[in-house]
This record gives C-alpha cells, structure tokens and sequence, in this order.
C-alpha cells in the first residue's frame, strides 16, 4: 500500500512538473525555447537574460503568474474539496457546498454592477465568500435539534440557492451592455487577467488555509469515521469542523477571487487522488493538491492555446472532467472511504 | 360608484365610435423586417422598445417618446435636457430580455412601438408577439449603419415630423460620408493597429463584424482581434494583446484606462507606452458601440480624430456642440466639452 502511494506520488510529481514546463513553451505570444531557458537560467543566477524586454514581460509577467495561479487555484480547490468530501463523509460533495463560490460570486457581480476596480471587485468577491459561509454556518449553529452536519448541509444548499438568485437579480438589472458580458465572463472563470499581485495578495490566505488543512488531517480521518466514533475517541468533532471549514473556505475564497467560478476540480480530483493513495487524509491532502494544480494548469494551457480566444475555464472544466468522472467509476472498485 | 362605471362604459362606447375613424386615417407600412404594420397616420405618443429605439426617437421626435428604458445615472443626466431627462423608466420591452411589464406599457397608452436594432427571425416574431398581445402597432427598423438615414426618416414619417427628420437624416449621411472620403485618402500603412478594450481588465475585445468594432471598421481602423476571425465580444489574454502589441488602444472602461497608465504589465504595449490609451466619452450615450444607435455618429468623428491626427486636426468642439445640440437637444458647456474630449488628446 505505502509502496504504491509512493509510486503514485511520484508519477503524479512527473506529471506536474512535465505540465508546468509544456505550460510555460506554448502561448499566444510566440517565445522561442532558447529565450525561455536564457531567462530561466538568469532568474537562477540573478545576472542580466538579454532577452527583449517584452519576451521578459510575456514569460515573467504574464505567463508565468498565469501558471503559477492555475497550480495555485487548482491546488486549493482539490485540497478544500478532499477536505469536505472526508469531512462531511460523502463523495458528492464539492468546496462551494457551504455557499463560497455563490457568495463569492455575489460579491463580485455586485462588484462589476457597481462599476468597480479589479482590485476592489476581487476584494469584494474573497468577502463575499467568507460572508456567505460565515452566514451559512451561523445559521447551522442557531438550529438546534438535529444532526448537525445535516444541517450545515442544508441550510449551504438553501443559502446557496438565495445568493444564486441575488446572481440572478443583479444580472437582470445590470447593463446588459457593459456590466452583463463582464458578469458572464466572471462566472464562467478563467486565468486569462492573471498578474503578479494577485498572487502577492491571495498568499497568505492560501498559505493560512492549507495549513489549518494539514493540522487537522489526523483528526479529519477520525471525523471520517462519524461523529460517534470520534466523540468516542476523544476528538471535539464541532471544534475540527470548525477548523477544516475555515481553512477550505480560506482557500476556496482566494482561489475563486481571482479566477472566477471553476467548477469540477474540488469534486473530482480527490475521487482520482483516492483512487490512488486510499482515503487517508494525511496522504489525500497532498495527491489531490498536487493532482488538482497539474489538471488545472492542463486544463487552463489547452483553454488559452487550442482556440484564438480565450476559452472560459467552467467550461473546459466541465468538459474535459465529465469524462474523466465517469470512466473513473467505471474502473474503480475501491470504496471510497 | 354605478354612475362612475356608467360615465366610464359611454366613454368606452364613445372611444369604439371613434376608432373606425381614427382607422380610416391610419396607414400601412412595410417596416426592415418586412412586417406590415397599419400604423397610425400621425403618432403621438411613442414608446422606444429598447435603448437603440430610445436615442433614434429621442433624436427626431423627442416630444412624442413616452419614457426611457433605464432610467440616467447622475453622470448621464446633465447632457440631456431636464424635461426630457425625467420622463418615466418604462424598461425594455424585447431584445436581450424584458424589464418592461406590458400593463405598465399600456398604462403609458403609447399608439406606436418602435424598436430599432437586429431585424433577423427572432426580433420580428417578437415583434408580432407583442403587437398581437397589445393591440398596438410596432416598427421594427433596422440598426445597421447603412440604414441610419433611412431609419432617421421612417420615424419621421411616422412621427409627423418629416422636416426635421430630413435634417438629422441629412447630417448623419454627411456625417458618414465626410469621415469615409477623408479616411480614404488615409494610405493603408498610416493607418494604426488598434486594440478595442473593453471591462474592466482590458481584455474583453469585439472580433471582426462585431457591433463592437463596427465603428472602428468603419474609420478603416486594422482591428488587432479580426486575425480571431469574424463573431462577437470575446475574452482574450495579455498575452495575445502583447502578442499584436497595438499602436492605439481605444476603451470604453474608465477604470481600465485608469490602471493601465501605472500597470507594468501593460507598459510593454506600444499604444500604453506612447500615451496612446483613448477612453471614449460615454454620456449620455456611449460614442463607440453601445447603445448600437445614432449616438455612434459623434464616435466617428471622434475616432478618426484619434487614430488619424494628421489628417483630421480639427478641434472636435464645434462638432460635438451641434451634434448634441441637434441629436439631444442640448449644448453642452464649456466644462462638459472639456469632459467629453479630455481623451481624444494624446497623453505622453
């Protein structure tokens, strides 16, 4: 078993690093293999690349942020959707279950309607995730009587669908000349605006959350258990809840503020990451994230390279993972706990 | 109360009297879809269906348009006259979407619609729809550039207002005709590359044939995205856009114009670099795309003046002055000159 973790482990490494440095030779701005490695080699040495400065802008502003923000995003995302799919002891779960992604949406729409910066619409879309769970949580706590992950589940859903209809009601009153197509663009999602301090500025809150992540795995593989059995074995199952909530909102919010709405990585990456090293957490959290940003960063080059325009992540996502999803339940036999 | 009621039933009876005549006086009239509509010998009261409808009717028959369809943002509202500016919001009644509730319509008791714009399948079975549902006859005219003058002239005709009419239709011909002879003179290698950023990261751009771009194509600008192929408003990367590095970079997004100056992304572009960046004036109606209307007129002159400063030296003053003065009916001051043409001036 440890022996075919580590195989998987180290396929999986190979896969990424092949993706990022396939990422890093294509693009819509033609960079010859022999400025790339110039340029690698002078970011190593720190000494001067001599390669034209708007090759240097392509590679060290543009793409490679945008490479870095796909490994990132997709990496956040699969970690945050393992985390919940444990936690709350189901395979369909995905990271927007508590209502992230809507209130992130919500924020940033809100954002765009109000004709806002970037900077002010990312800020408004990370707090609009944080919010939307914040409220969804609070709510869970105030109902008393019934299994309480039931309902954390529930009232994610029933918040979730209000946001989706305050989405709604801000893209009928929007102006469907200028706010609407940018609305559409948002919530499809895509790299395509990434710069470097975007990245400066979702860090920390990635950083912050995958580290909650990684404190709580043991525990998470006991709440993984159930309730009783972790009450039992002396775990605080409200407080470890608490924790992974936080840490996968954090990252999931970072993530979705500065590419959009990508659906299909937090729901299906842990599935491959299982099928591949088992349901421990503790070994679950890296394979999917390292899984997660390789699948992203695949998916984001072909979604910037295959057409002459930008093709809208949330699309390509869904239908490069549909596929994906579906052959792997036919060929895994594994339970998935 | 049966009095009221009663008074209220003659009134019907009498209005069904009268309506034959009213009929006999009404006329037929093949609108761009190649719909007949019996329309009213002399309308009065006009109700624009969408945003493009509004500034056509606004322009020629601006006492006979019932309302607007959103209402103006504080930005907006200073370059139209008081009077005109606070007729009701009454929405949009087809195209992308409706926000207008038809008894809301009818309680404006509008006797035309027009709606001006896209004339394919869709928008005239809208049209039917709404007329057969409303009793009320609707003109479907065709947006399209070729067809301004026409357009101008139809709503004329069917506003009363034929005089007036010939003169808007007459200076947007003149208008379209001037720019075009002038711009042709312009030798192809003179002529800029020019990226069209839109949102507000710069980097939604209209494809060639777009209504977009249509404008810009019309000033002989080289759009940089027509090397995407022909369709509508697309996403592109900054790395595309590096990739074309334009000369000319001409936005719609004030927030845009605004980050790019300082964003070293963007310094690697040659138009950012030579102060090239040109925001297009938006109040009350934008001058480059939207709303797809007779706004767009003022926007050829102010393009050409942008991208081809040589041969159009001219200062845009006096002709921002008339056109406003003739197409809203209003003249805007000194200041608001100011604030319109702050970014036909190339910054450097």
């Amino acid at each position: 078993m440890i022996r075919r973790s580590g195989l998987a482990a180290a396929i999986v490494l190979v896969v990424l690093l092949l993706a990022v440095a396939a990422a890093f030779t294509v693009g819509r701005y033609p960079v010859a293999l022999g400025d790339l490695l110039r340029l690698a080699w002078s970011s190593l040495t720190g000494g001067p690349s001599g390669v034209a400065p708007t090759v240097e802008t392509v590679i060290l502003g543009v793409r490679g942020p945008r490479v870095l923000a796909a490994l990132a995003v997709g990496g956040a995302l699969a970690a945050a959707g393992g985390a919940y799919q444990s936690l709350f002891r189901n395979p369909l779960v995905s990271p927007d279950l508590l209502g992230v992604s809507a209130g992130a949406a919500v924020g940033a729409v809100l954002g765009i309607f109000l004709s806002q910066t970037v900077v002010v619409i990312q800020l408004a879309a990370f707090a609009g995730g944080l919010l939307a769970v914040g409220l969804v949580y609070t709510v869970a706590r105030l109902v008393r009587g019934h299994d309480p992950l039931l309902v954390l589940v529930l009232s994610g859903v029933v918040i979730g669908s209000l946001l989706g209809a305050v989405i709604a009601l801000l893209k009928y009153l929007a102006d469907p000349y200028n706010q609407l197509p940018a609305i559409t663009f948002w919530l499809l999602g895509s790299l395509a605006s990434i710069a470097p301090p975007d990245l400066a500025a979702t860090l920390p809150a990635f950083a912050v959350g995958l580290i909650l992540l990684w404190l709580a795995r043991w525990r998470i593989n006991v709440l993984a258990q159930g309730d009783e059995e972790a009450r039992a074995l002396g775990v605080n199952t409200g407080r470890v809840r608490a924790v992974v909530v936080v840490g996968a909102t954090l990252v999931t919010a970072s993530a979705v503020s500065i590419s959009g709405i990508v659906g299909w990585i937090g729901l299906l990456v842990p599935h491959f990451a299982r099928f591949l090293v088992g349901p421990d957490f503790s070994r679950l959290l890296p394979v999917s994230m390292v899984l997660g940003a390789a699948f992203l960063l695949c998916v984001d080059t072909i979604a910037r390279t295959v057409a002459r325009i930008e093709i809208p992540l949330g699309v390509l996502t869904a239908f490069v993972g549909t596929p994906l999803f579906l052959w792997q339940l036919a060929v895994a036999r594994r339970s998935w706990l | 109360m049966v009095d009221r009621v009663r008074r209220q039933l003659l009134a019907a009876a009498a209005a069904a009297a009268i309506a034959p005549i009213v009929r006999a006086q009404a006329r037929e009239l093949v609108d761009d879809a190649g719909r007949r509509v019996t329309v009213p010998a002399q309308s009065a009261r006009i109700f624009a269906a969408g945003p493009p409808a509004s500034v056509l009717v606004f322009a020629v028959a601006p006492d006979k348009l019932l309302g607007w369809t959103t209402p103006f943002r504080d930005a907006e509202r200073p370059f139209v006259d008081a009077k005109y500016a606070d007729l009701p919001t009454l929405g949009r009644l087809t195209g992308r979407g409706n926000t207008a509730n038809v008894e809301v319509v009818l309680a404006a008791k509008p006797d035309l619609v027009v709606d001006y714009g896209s004339v394919t399948a869709t928008f005239a079975s809208l049209a039917d729809r709404v007329q057969s549902q409303t009793g009320i006859p609707y003109v479907l005219l065709d947006g399209s550039f070729d067809r301004m003058a026409a357009s101008i002239r139809v709503v004329g005709r069917l506003a009363g207002l034929d005089a007036t009419a010939e003169g808007v239709a007459r200076y947007a011909e003149e208008t379209v005709a001037e720019v075009t002879r002038r711009v042709a003179a312009i030798p192809a290698t003179s002529r800029p590359r020019v990226y069209y950023a839109r949102g507000p990261n710069g980097l939604e751009t209209g494809l060639a044939g777009s209504i977009n771009v249509e404008s810009l194509e019309r000033v002989g600008a080289v759009n940089v995205a027509a090397e995407l192929g022909r369709g509508g408003l697309v996403r592109v990367s900054l790395e595309q856009v590096l990739g074309w590095d334009p000369q000319v970079i001409v936005t719609t997004d004030p927030n845009f114009e605004l980050a790019v100056r300082s964003d070293p992304l963007w310094q690697a572009v040659s138009a950012v670099r030579k102060g090239r960046v040109h925001l297009a004036p938006a109040v009350p109606f934008g001058w480059i795309d939207f709303p797809p209307s007779l706004n767009r007129l003022i926007g050829l002159r102010w393009l050409a003046r942008v991208l081809y400063p040589d041969a159009f030296p001219e200062d845009l003053r006096s002709a921002v002055r008339e056109f406003y003065g003739r197409f809203y009916h209003r003249v805007p001051d000194e200041a608001q000159l100011e604030m319109l043409l702050a970014s036909a001036r190339a910054r450097s």
